[in-house]
């Protein structure tokens, strides 16, 4: 025996190392027919990982505190070693992780990744999102500019518009009557602490996934296929070792996801002022609303459906039930798909119409949520967000209604 | 030790009774962690009323004081729009001020105000909490040929009059709040305090 060997069984027997590797890489058999869909999992770990490590070295720079936080950023940006690097690596990693999860969550809704046994996969999927979302939101306070400071108040105010305990609740989220210093304090704990909820979370996701199995483009269970492949006679005919084969291929998608993301990173960190919004630029002032506030684009969406709603009964509550829903909706999806297949290659044309509108849909509505409200848009923004709930809740009907294909019984090439 | 003397029925209860006693204790631990969150000691005590000097408010002008970090309108109307504000009242939602709740009673009258000239108001949307922008001129474009002067929140697209009152189908659903004030001198408002409805 090698000294490798030797060393290797000596951990063997202390922690399962060898068996873990086998396990989740080299005897995890994820189905052959993955195309370029399945690059965004490992991508939004990534990011994530991207995330955390530029955000711990900005967070030794800044400082949470209202007179001095807007200052710090601009330090970071001008004086700091490579600051303007790391920031903007930061900026823009926040809206690569928002474009990768809904390319991601897109995978999902074509191949039916979310259709039995995977209705907790995708729930936990759903929480991912959530805790997510609230990592952005937490941070956007952070560089305390009039978007930061306004796009708080409002989303704080949400909660104020809850019956009865709103008010209250409002004031115990801020901890003062506005948003002031101490709400910038707890949000810039609460943005450090919630990135490595996220990342347990992911290791709950992963090992949801690998106890049911990688679904893929033609949604059929390879676990339930014949046996016997190269490897071993065992392990599912069509699936393929994860590792080598897919550690490799995802290499591939990190290169083009590097050299995307390294070009807005140095030619253009504020996206036209979608990734960076221009009023940022100017410190939170609390007496003056900019004449135009919108949050991130990654928001947008829901933004629009809380604008789309009027209020009622001398309440804002509908409106934020039905940006809450529009959210909350989604943990149902598995139990509202009844088709008979899974991926959108079997189902018939009203499933795979609905889809596009749906993807169409959420692109005007976020396109909605960055501009004023006039009339017509106003309009649109409802006819938009009747259809968003349409898209679920009529799925019991048209996705049983609809016509599909045979599903072949190995997955295609 | 064999499973015969075991009782399962007497393990059972004495698991429950130690769950429940941990589960106690542990809700009595989350309150002060709930609890720091509310506002400090500190925060509460920065409500202290502010003095607004009006004598250099011009006709037709908006002027801001901050009080409990919040926006304090102050605006100086005209007579053309006191002479406006009842001509408003069908297009309004709670056109006499009925919600108790968003004025003292001081200020429960037609102008919304102690004297007529002089708006006193919080510059915070009822939707959301975004500040209005203050609209004096009269039928612009993007307001429509019905404008006469108010305040429009770009944020959600919520309109007042000048006398802060919402307009109806907006997504602010009530008038904007008066702060409790008085006239401390002809040319001095207190913000925060009204001697007891003065």
């Amino acid at each position: 025996m090698s000294m490798m060997q030797n060393f290797v069984g000596w951990i063997d027997d202390r922690f399962p190392m060898t068996k873990v590797w086998n396990e989740h890489l080299a005897q995890y058999y994820a189905p052959k027919n993955f195309n370029f869909w399945y690059f965004m999992g490992s991508l939004a770990m990534l990011v994530l990982v991207i995330q955390i490590l530029t955000g711990v070295w900005l967070a030794m720079n800044y400082k949470p505190d209202a007179q001095l936080a807007f200052g710090s950023v601009e330090y970071i940006m001008r004086d700091v070693d490579w600051g303007w690097l790391i920031r903007y690596m930061h900026s823009t990693g926040a809206s690569a992780f928002f474009i990768v999860i809904y390319l991601h969550m897109f995978r999902g809704l074509m191949y039916g990744s979310y259709r039995k046994p995977r209705e907790l996969l995708w729930i936990i999927g759903v929480i991912i999102y959530l805790a997510m979302m609230a990592t952005a939101f937490f941070g956007y306070l952070l560089p305390w500019g009039q978007m930061s400071y306004w796009g708080a108040q409002v989303i704080v105010n949400l909660f104020s518009a809850v019956p009865v305990i709103g008010p209250d609740l409002s004031v115990w989220v801020r901890g003062d009557y506005v948003i002031s210093d101490v709400t910038l304090n707890r949000f810039f704990a609460l943005h450090f602490l919630v990135p490595f909820v996220l990342a347990a979370l992911v290791f709950i996701h992963i090992v949801a996934l690998h106890k049911v199995g990688s679904n893929n483009p033609d949604g059929i269970e390879i676990k339930k296929g014949p046996k016997g492949n190269r490897w071993s006679d065992k392990a599912p005919a069509d699936g393929i070792p994860f590792h080598p084969y897919y550690s490799v291929k995802d290499i591939a998608g990190v290169a083009g996801f590097l050299f995307i993301y390294a070009a807005i990173i140095f030619y253009g960190p504020d996206m036209g002022g979608y990734f960076l919004e221009d009023n940022n630029f100017f410190p939170a002032n609390p007496l003056q609303t900019p004449p135009h506030i919108a949050p991130v684009w990654y928001f947008t969406p829901f933004y629009a459906i809380l604008r789309a709603v009027p209020s009622m009964y001398g309440s804002a509550f509908p409106g934020v039930i039905a940006m809450f829903a529009s959210i909350l909706i989604m943990f149902f999806l598995p139990w509202l798909d009844r088709s008979p297949v899974k991926s959108i290659r079997y189902k018939g044309g009203i499933f795979k119409t609905m889809l596009w509108l749906f993807v169409i849909d959420f692109i005007i509505l976020g396109f909605l949520g960055t501009k004023p409200t006039t009339a017509t848009y106003k309009l649109m923004a409802q006819i938009g967000t009747i259809y968003y709930f349409a898209f679920f809740l009529l799925m019991p009907i048209y996705s049983k209604i609809d016509k599909t294909k045979p599903v072949p019984e190995r997955v295609t090439e | 030790m064999s499973a015969k003397g075991v009782d399962l029925k007497k393990r059972r209860t004495l698991t429950l009774a130690t769950s429940a006693v941990g589960a106690v204790g542990a809700g009595f631990v989350i309150y002060p962690f709930l609890a720091a969150w509310a506002p400090s000691e500190r925060a509460k005590a920065a409500g202290a009323p502010v003095e607004a000097d009006i004598s250099k408010l011009e006709l037709g002008q908006l002027m801001r004081v901050k009080w409990r970090g919040k926006p304090i309108w102050i605006v100086h109307r005209t007579e053309q729009n006191l002479k406006d504000l009842p001509t408003l009242d069908p297009e309004l939602l709670d056109p006499t001020s009925e919600d108790t709740g968003q004025q003292p009673d001081y200020c429960k009258n037609p102008t919304r105000s102690i004297k007529p000239d002089y708006l006193v108001a919080i510059g915070i949307c009822t939707h959301l909490g975004c500040s209005p922008t203050y609209r004096p001129d009269v039928a612009p474009a993007d307001l429509g040929p019905g404008w006469k002067g108010g305040f429009f929140c770009p944020c959600h697209g919520s309109r007042f009059d000048l006398a802060a009152r919402v307009f109806k189908g907006v997504p602010a659903p009530k008038n904007l709040v008066i702060p409790p004030h008085y006239y401390m001198t002809d040319t001095t408002i207190l913000i925060g305090e009204d001697k007891g409805a003065a």
